[in-house]
């Protein structure tokens, strides 16, 4: 049994990491605000504008001159993965279950025989697939430095991958993120942005006959590099509302866990002590029997 | 009472603005200035970079924006914007280091023709604004 001292400074141990966990519960509670605020403020954007690209997708008339964006490059052989992941750790299952699902579908692309490229977006997710798929992350983004999720981060990944697609370096794009549902709940997320799947929602086709200007092509080209910069920004923003309510579920277990132990201890403590003085006392009562 | 519409600018971050008492509404369409009224058709364009201006029962208001799409539809105006700014709000440093950025893209040797239309649209209205 471990001397009361070693027990003591355990506890005491204990004591000091459950405030450490306390204090990133309340930080990342306090954060979690913030982020739904900010993704429910960043719905009405993407909404429009996938509304609008549906109307104007459904007007054009000729599916062969539509930009690429939209009708993909006729292949489907190299497919490029995006995937979001936080930049600190500490947030329970989040990085790992966006990891996951990744990697399921890397294999099923594997199997399939089509080539892979990844760019990671986040250091966390980096760390857990370079070791597997190292030779495939063609780019590794970071935004460390930037406070809150902001639209310029989202249009510089945008950029890349708009740029990597003009290159006719890949035909299918994916992106990879946490939808937040709830702070206990955060569903991995598959999505395809490059072409675009414009099949989703028919139930407004209402035939809205729309003036252009200038024609819908030219609307469409401009629209279409948006729309990914759009889509990666609302990803952006689940995923940063997803890591701190995964945190923060992660950081209350942490909290009762470190409670649990600091009675578990405590019982052993005082345990042993009692065991210590019953022991100290028998000592005495014999010596003085045996005078 | 009956030739107001309304508008709603939103860009990423937020509903930028929401108005219902709006008169006419001028924005710099990329063929040209677009004034809209009431019971404008429908119609779809996209934004350079310019001036909006609303006329609304309030007052006037005027917005700086680099790029965007509009959309009008049973009257009500939309706007998406990556970048807008109220012209009141607007301080005189941020308006040089915006006219700085804007030099800076327009003098750059690889700028395709298009982005170097859009880059000096931007440095004459941010000129023209000071």
């Amino acid at each position: 049994m471990a001397s009361l001292d070693d027990l003591k400074k355990r506890i005491t141990s204990v004591k000091s990491t459950q405030k450490i966990t306390k204090a990133m519960k309340m930080v990342a509670a306090a954060k979690l605000k913030r982020a739904q605020d900010s993704a429910e403020k960043g719905r009405p954007y993407s909404e429009k504008m996938n509304n609008i690209i549906l109307n104007l997708s459904s007007g054009i008339s000729d599916k062969e001159t539509a930009p690429k964006l939209l009708s993909g490059s006729g292949k489907e052989q190299v497919h490029l993965c995006v995937v979001l992941t936080s930049d600190r750790g500490l947030c329970g299952g989040f990085n790992s279950n966006i990891i996951k699902k990744a990697k399921s579908y890397f294999a099923k692309l594997n199997k399939e025989g089509k080539e892979l490229k990844i760019i990671t977006v986040g250091s966390k997710g980096n760390d857990q697939l370079k070791r597997v798929y190292g030779n495939k992350i063609i780019e590794n983004i970071s935004f460390k430095n930037s406070k809150n999720t902001n639209y310029f981060d989202a249009e510089k990944v945008g950029k890349i991958i708009i740029e990597k697609f003009q290159k006719e370096e890949f035909d299918i794009c994916t992106i990879f993120y946490n939808q937040f549902k709830n702070v206990i709940t955060q569903i991995p997320q598959a999505q395809q942005i490059i072409p675009l799947n414009t099949k989703s929602d028919d139930q407004n086709n209402s035939e809205d006959s729309y003036e252009f200007e200038p024609d819908e092509d030219e609307i469409l080209s401009n629209l279409l590099p948006k729309n990914i910069s759009t889509q990666i920004f609302k990803a952006m923003l689940e995923n940063s509302a997803s890591e701190q309510g995964a945190r923060m579920s992660a950081m209350d277990n942490a909290t009762r866990n470190a409670g649990e132990m600091v009675d578990k201890l405590t019982i052993e403590y005082n345990r042993s002590r009692q065991a210590a003085i019953t022991k100290e006392l028998i000592e005495i009562i014999s010596g003085a029997e045996s005078l | 009472m009956s030739d107001e519409f309304k508008i709603e600018i939103v860009n990423p971050e937020k509903s930028f603005l929401s108005k219902e008492d709006v008169n006419e509404v001028v924005v710099p369409a990329f063929e040209g200035e677009m004034g809209i009224l009431k019971d404008h058709i429908t119609i779809i364009s996209f934004l350079k970079p310019g001036i909006i201006t609303i006329q609304a029962k309030s007052g006037e208001e005027k917005y700086y924006v680099e790029d965007g799409i509009i959309e009008f539809k049973n009257n009500t105006l939309s706007i998406l914007t990556s970048y807008i700014l109220n012209l009141k709000d607007i301080e005189k440093n941020k308006l040089q280091e915006l006219l700085k950025n804007a030099e800076e893209e327009s003098n750059k040797p690889e700028i395709s023709d298009q982005l170097k239309y859009l880059a000096d649209q931007k440095v004459e209205t941010i000129k023209s604004i000071n």
